[in-house]
């Protein structure tokens, strides 16, 4: 095992810096300078080359992106050119909003997704299975910011239930985190809600129709006990791989719901940064979110050979 | 993870649904607070190196300036309580208020207002320079005077001290995070920020205003989306929001738990138009001023302010704003006329449909606004396209003459001088069209160096009498600033700038 | 994905299975379902000239943000266009949304990823670094970038979406090449010399084809909401022009004053997505070998 997280390190340093390159040639591309976006409608032509210069931003792209990952290489990932804030200082600031958003969002997802996928599974090609079906695939069909703001206007303003926009770190306060949470988490959750309950069904579709538990049933155990003891649990192992994973993608893909729901975490942050062509924040949340999508990538794997005994010899 | 298991976490869930449901929220906000809603999240906190609007709101609180303008545009004083100008017009005496203090406890006096101008004039990074271009020099005459000392005479230079460009930092700061931690002498000092969400400001007890003002605290947020920042105001979690959209304006002022105030601005929206920058200048619009003008006369611009802003957004066809002592009265809006745009159309020997291209930026109310004046101009003979283009996008081709139209305003300048000296003259930074006309070049930069009012109007009037006929920019409407505060908050001052002001403000 | 094919090879073999899978298909009852949802509005999209009872970008000025009345069943928007034809004509936009962008995803990223799966070495190592870093980078970020370098407009957030999707597809293909390529009457055939192409037309084709439709049709789904969300950023499909996303956009500012800008809209975005999605799970349930 230890192997394998050594070997996934190490292929992880490519994809990272295919990753960086990759976003690095993509801003370049973005039209507009940074000073250009940012100065707005006072821009003045001479201000707007002289920063460029100061910021090197005239140095051809490949010398950029060298001195770029130079700094990198030392810890040193810059500063923002919009706030001239250290990058790397946003980061810190912002992860722990992301974290507890993407966990909230799981705990939804996974308490609609999980047992729409059982029920649709067991009761396979009855209006039980279709109508669990539906409920889990409403959330993913509503788009994000438009069911945010609808719920704004309805729990907010309305009915004044809960706060608008907001992150209270869960800690300091967790009634007034999880307030604050309800909505976003509410909004993201939905969306996968869909692939969760997918992929239980399917997992325990397969599982159902195994020797394994063909043979458990045929020993006369009572079919709650074959669903509860025998099938869930093996059913569960491609679904905890699959939450890990969809965990990875949350950390940047909450952009919109963020948004809505004000909230300062990395997809904000990061839109932001791609409008206002802030090269350096851009870039290094990105290195940031793909080494959290790595990571739990890893974790999947890792998770996988763990529940499963019979991969571990391997 | 089993069934039971899955059952207790989904009915722990239910229960904290439950209990968040059950409790009163909203209300944890101390009463000292301030929470104002703004449209962006501001940039860099060092006023030499600031460029957005919203970054002056901010400033407000911050950092104190030498001057202010009134809200007919006169200057006031602030840091400054006296000012004079030598005979020749090339020093500017300002005498400093006394028993001012920077938030770290330093004094202010002449020779850190003098290190201030300085630094706005000369770091590499500043973006006052242009602004304080004519300085030659500030000298120390007393602890509480400095004469500044002009290349050459400028009408505009207090009104720059009543902007950024007369902030003053504290000069032991310079050498440490001016952006991160600004240290001014404003009513409020900086706490923290968390970037594209909060600005946190707390009362400075040793300000010479202190007395003023009536919040411990001031929280800026960044909403930018209309309807949520609207939504946040009206669930509690805002007191106050600039902004508030046009096509909000009823319903906010049907609800009796909030207040709307409005003020008209300072700048213009219109359209910047492309007259000799690149090939896409070669139509006859750009070369033949008829086809300008019956551009013009084909729009209806009550009715733009009509279905677009719900009578809220005046029309107008000039560039100074009613509050300015530049504004000609004399210049109203003309009605309508499709028949006179056909005509001169024709006159300009141009065969209808003329197809041309604008620029709008892709946010809704710039597509409604496109959409209106293409149908409209599509009446008189003119076959517009529309160019949707994220804002930074839409820059670079205006710049780079990438355009015909480009639908762009303006927020205006205290100063007349700031609403058309770059954008009428031949090399005027925001030229983008490349309008050239050695009249109008003339008049602008004679009147830069008129201190007398009434003398200075008389040119920029004869500048506008030439423009109204040649129409380097086509003017739409005036924006006006709209807020929205809850009802139990008082003593807000509107004033043209856009700016918030937090003396005087009161919750009851 | 195993077949049930033996090792010999020959189209007779393929053709009770395709029946078979028609069969299930059409006794699929969620199948039937999606396909009619998605069918619905195909019709819809295509006749939109045919059915919608005003031009879709005709501006009334005197009829702004009209309720739904007998004239204008759905009420009119905020320039006074009739909501029900540009729910017509933005079913265009929003399935064309779908068919291009996952078209350019499979385009690109199936022949792409059957031949790292199927070569192997290099190739394979490559491509699979790149399709990792793609997949790691923040799939909403890529469209927003791309939709940004293109220029906001419909067919820009339609090229966009479906280069952001190409990853997915070259894994799922590479899945299906390598897992193929293992299978004993394939090894058999590449050692009696029959050549790629008869193997790749033969056996790779059918046996991905299915996966890659699954997935495809699911994508449909993301990509209208992802349409969507790009009209939210201001870079989907640009005014005059119709699509749902752009309509629901500029709804949400109107929320509270004319909710039916939003209803319609709305609910033609759900129910399609719905569509497409139960069209999926329908094909996949039918298409998948492993069930019996």
């Amino acid at each position: 095992m230890l192997k394998l997280i050594l070997n996934r390190v190490l292929i992880a340093i490519p994809t990272l810096l295919i990753v960086s390159l990759f976003v690095f040639a993509l801003q370049h591309a973005l039209p507009g300078d940074p000073f250009l976006v940012m100065a707005g409608e006072e821009r003045d032509p001479e201000s707007i080359a002289r920063l460029r210069a100061i910021y090197r931003l005239d140095d051809p792209i490949v010398v950029q992106y060298f001195a770029w990952l130079g700094q990198v290489v030392q810890g040193e990932f810059g500063r923002s050119l919009r706030t001239g804030e250290p990058v790397l200082g946003l980061i810190l600031q912002k992860l722990p909003v992301t974290l507890q958003l993407a966990a909230a969002s799981m705990i939804v997802a996974l308490g609609i997704g999980l047992p729409a996928g059982i029920i649709a599974a067991v009761r396979k090609g009855t209006s039980v299975d279709y109508a669990a079906s539906a409920v889990a695939l409403s959330g993913l069909s509503i788009p994000n910011f438009w069911l945010g703001i609808v719920m704004i206007l309805v729990f907010a303003v309305e009915l004044r239930w809960l706060p608008a926009s907001g992150y209270v770190p869960f800690f300091s306060d967790p009634i007034g985190a999880i307030e604050t949470l309800i909505m976003p988490a509410f909004v993201l959750g939905t969306g996968l809600a869909a692939f969760i309950m997918r992929h239980t069904r399917s997992a325990m579709l397969e599982v159902l129709r195994s020797d394994y538990v063909r043979t458990a049933r045929a020993k006369g155990l009572d079919e709650s006990v074959v669903i509860n003891k025998h099938a869930l649990r093996n059913a569960l192992i491609p679904v905890i791989t699959l939450s890990t994973i969809l965990f990875g993608e949350l950390l940047a893909g909450a952009v919109l719901t963020e948004q809505v729901f004000t909230i300062p975490g990395f997809g904000k942050l990061i839109v932001d940064a791609v409008f206002n062509r802030d090269y350096g924040v851009v870039q290094g949340v990105v290195l940031c979110t793909a080494i959290g999508f790595i990571l739990m990538n890893l974790v999947a794997d890792l998770l996988y050979i763990l529940v499963n005994p019979r991969l571990r010899g391997r | 993870m089993t069934r039971p298991k899955l059952t207790s976490t989904m009915a722990a869930c239910a229960l904290a649904l439950g209990v968040v449901v059950a409790l009163p929220t909203g209300a944890a906000a101390q009463t000292s607070t301030l929470r104002i809603g703004l449209q962006e999240d501001p940039d860099m906190l060092d006023p030499h190196r600031a460029r957005t609007f919203v970054g002056r709101i901010v400033f407000k609180g911050l950092c104190d300036k030498l001057f202010d303008a009134s809200p007919d545009l006169q200057l006031v004083p602030r840091l400054a309580t006296e000012w004079s100008f030598s005979a020749d017009g090339l020093t500017a005496t300002i005498k400093l208020r006394a028993g001012v203090k920077f938030h770290d406890g330093t004094a202010f006096d002449a020779t850190a207002a003098k290190a201030n101008l300085e630094r706005a004039r000369t770091l590499p990074e500043s973006l006052r320079r242009s602004e304080l271009a004519t300085i030659d020099g500030v000298d120390v005459v007393d602890p509480l005077t400095i004469a500044i000392k002009l290349k050459q005479r400028d009408a505009t230079l207090l009104s720059q001290l009543a902007d950024r460009a007369g902030m003053m930092l504290s000069p032991a700061t310079f050498g440490g995070d001016v952006g991160a931690r600004p240290v001014c002498t404003g009513p409020y000092r900086f706490v923290e920020r968390v970037q594209n969400d909060r600005i946190v400001l707390d009362k400075f007890a040793d300000h010479w205003e202190a007395a003023n003002y009536s919040f411990d605290r001031i929280i800026y947020r960044s909403i930018p989306d209309t309807t949520v920042r609207l939504a946040n105001l009206r669930s509690g979690e805002l007191d106050m929001l600039e902004r508030l959209a046009a096509t909000d304006v009823k319903s906010a002022q049907a609800d009796r738990s909030l207040r709307v105030l409005f003020t008209p601005g300072l700048g213009y929206q219109g359209m910047t138009l492309n007259h000799a920058n690149g090939d896409l200048a070669n139509t006859p619009f750009g070369k033949d001023k008829r086809v300008r003008q019956a551009f013009s006369w084909a729009i209806d611009r009550a009715v733009i302010n009509q279905v677009v802003f719900e009578n809220t957004h005046p029309p107008t066809v000039q560039a100074f704003p009613p509050s300015s002592p530049y504004y000609r009265k004399d210049l109203v809006v003309p009605p309508r006329d499709v028949a006179k745009a056909r005509a001169l159309l024709r006159e300009a020997g141009v065969t209808a449909p003329l197809k041309l291209e604008m620029m709008i930026t892709n946010n809704p109310v710039d597509a409604q606004l496109g959409q209106v004046v293409q149908a409209m101009v599509q009446e008189a003979g003119f076959d517009v396209s529309l160019r949707s283009m994220e804002f930074a996008s839409q820059l670079r081709d205006q710049q780079q003459g990438k355009f015909q139209l480009s639908r762009v305003g303006w927020s205006g300048r205290i100063d007349p001088d700031g609403n058309i000296h770059p954008f009428w003259t031949s090399r005027g930074g925001q030229n983008d069209g490349k309008y050239s006309n050695p009249t109008i070049d003339k008049l602008l930069t004679d009147a830069r160096a008129v201190y007398d009012q009434a003398e200075r109007k008389k040119l920029y009037d004869e500048a506008q009498t030439i423009a109204q006929d040649e129409i380097p920019v086509l003017y739409l409407y005036n924006q006006p600033w709209f807020y929205a505060t809850s009802a139990r908050i008082s003593g807000f001052q509107l004033h043209p700038d856009g700016m918030i002001r937090l003396g005087g403000l009161k919750r009851q | 994905m195993a077949t049930a094919a033996s090792p010999a090879s020959g189209p007779d073999l393929l053709a009770p299975k395709q029946s078979r899978v028609w069969g299930k298909l059409s006794r699929s009852r969620a199948a039937w379902i999606g396909g009619s949802i998605v069918g619905a509005f195909v019709v819809m999209a295509l006749l939109a000239p045919l059915l919608a009872p005003f031009d879709p970008n005709k501006t009334n000025f005197l009829l702004i943000r009209k309720p739904p009345s007998a004239l204008y069943w759905l009420g009119t928007d905020e320039l006074g266009r009739d909501i029900l034809s540009r729910l017509f004509y933005g079913a265009r936009a929003s399935l064309m949304a779908g068919v291009v962008s996952v078209g350019i995803a499979v385009c690109v990223g199936v022949p792409v990823g059957l031949a790292a799966g199927w070569y192997g070495g290099w190739l394979d190592i490559v491509v699979s670094r790149i399709t990792e870093a793609l997949l790691a980078c923040p799939f909403l970020i890529l469209a927003i970038a791309f939709a940004a370098i293109l220029g906001p407009s419909l067919s820009n957030a339609m090229i966009a979406i479906g280069l952001s999707a190409i990853p997915i597809f070259i894994r799922l293909a590479r899945g299906q090449a390598i897992s193929v390529k293992a299978e004993d009457y394939i090894e058999g055939a590449r050692a009696v010399g029959v050549r790629d192409s008869v193997i790749l037309v033969r056996h790779l084709a059918p046996n991905t084809l299915p996966p890659i439709l699954v997935q495809s049709t699911l994508f449909m789904a993301q990509a209208i909401i992802l349409e969507a969300s790009l009209s939210f950023l201001g870079l989907g499909q640009q005014p005059p022009q119709a699509s749902w996303g752009a309509m629901l956009n500029t709804a949400k500012n109107f929320m509270e004053q004319a909710p039916w800008m939003s209803v319609s809209p709305g609910i033609a975005i759900c129910l399609v997505v719905i569509g497409f999605n139960i069209l999926g799970d329908g094909l996949r349930d039918a298409l998948d070998p492993k069930e019996a």
